[in-house]
């Protein structure tokens, strides 16, 4: 099966979901990424769902599962680059997302994470593309 | 695909729910629906068809563009032959759920909807009618 790569940048994980996910895929995604957060000490998680096109309640309760666990596990997560029509549509689906913190963008996720987790002159220098 | 025709997609698997949503997305696009129509749309039609091979056992979509004179819009109509619903108004509250999910699948999916029917007999199997029309 097809898993979704998670990479490792300072104290920090990146996600980014570039396929239209299957359920099994969005459940082996939290699998790998509790391991991986374990196995590296990981203080925060990054995941950037700008090129999903639909988040339906199975990949919301996903993202909720992952914020969980990653708090259990002394790290935060950070969802980041939701389409505007994807956040319409979930609010009238009923889904806040509630206990997940978003943010617009990458670089505004990374910044959210660096001050929640008190990291911010170690990896000052990471997430800033522009 | 000209107006008024129809495709059925069989959902059973993962993959399935993949391309059936790719489906429901080009047919909604080739109907001009908004992006956020679209959205609401597939969706809609991912809730429900994870319903049909969850709690259906598997089954299938039909999915129409449909032209009522006025408008036209994309009509999806799952079907299972599964043990059916026992209580159709619990099952459309929010938060219900007898399989461990959310329990905003059906609900959510109504709301997300311009047109909604549900029929489901005990022992026999669900059908579920959605359409999204353009404004």
């Amino acid at each position: 099966m097809e898993r979704i790569p998670i990479l490792k940048m300072g104290d920090f994980l990146l996600v980014t979901i570039q396929v239209d996910m299957h359920d099994q895929m969005a459940l082996a995604l939290q699998d790998d990424l509790t391991e991986r957060i374990v196995r590296t000490g990981a203080r925060g998680v990054l995941i950037d769902i700008s090129s999903l096109e639909i988040v339906d309640s199975f990949i919301g309760r996903m993202l909720g599962v992952i914020a969980g666990m990653s708090r259990v596990l002394d790290a935060e997560t950070v969802v980041v680059g939701m389409q505007p029509s994807v956040a319409i549509t979930l609010v009238e689906l009923g889904l806040a997302l509630t206990g997940v913190r978003t943010a617009l963008n990458v670089e505004k996720g990374m910044k959210l994470l660096r001050a929640a987790t008190g990291l911010a002159d170690e990896t000052n220098h990471a997430g800033e593309r522009e | 695909m000209p107006a008024n025709e129809s495709k059925e997609l069989p959902l059973r698997t993962d993959d399935d729910i993949v391309r059936m949503r790719q489906a429901v997305r080009s047919i909604a696009i080739e109907t001009g629906l908004s992006l956020v129509d679209q959205t609401k749309l597939v969706t809609a039609a991912s809730e429900l068809g994870r319903n049909t091979r969850i709690y259906g056992g598997g089954g299938s979509v039909k999915i129409e563009k449909v032209d009522n004179g006025i408008r036209r819009g994309v009509r999806l109509t799952f079907e299972d032959h599964g043990t059916g619903i026992p209580n159709v108004e619990l099952a459309l509250k929010d938060g219900y759920t007898t399989g461990g999910g959310l329990g905003l699948g059906l609900g959510g999916s109504k709301r997300l909807c311009n047109e909604f029917e549900i029929d489901s007999r005990p022992g026999e199997g669900t059908r579920v009618m959605i359409a999204r029309w353009k404004p």
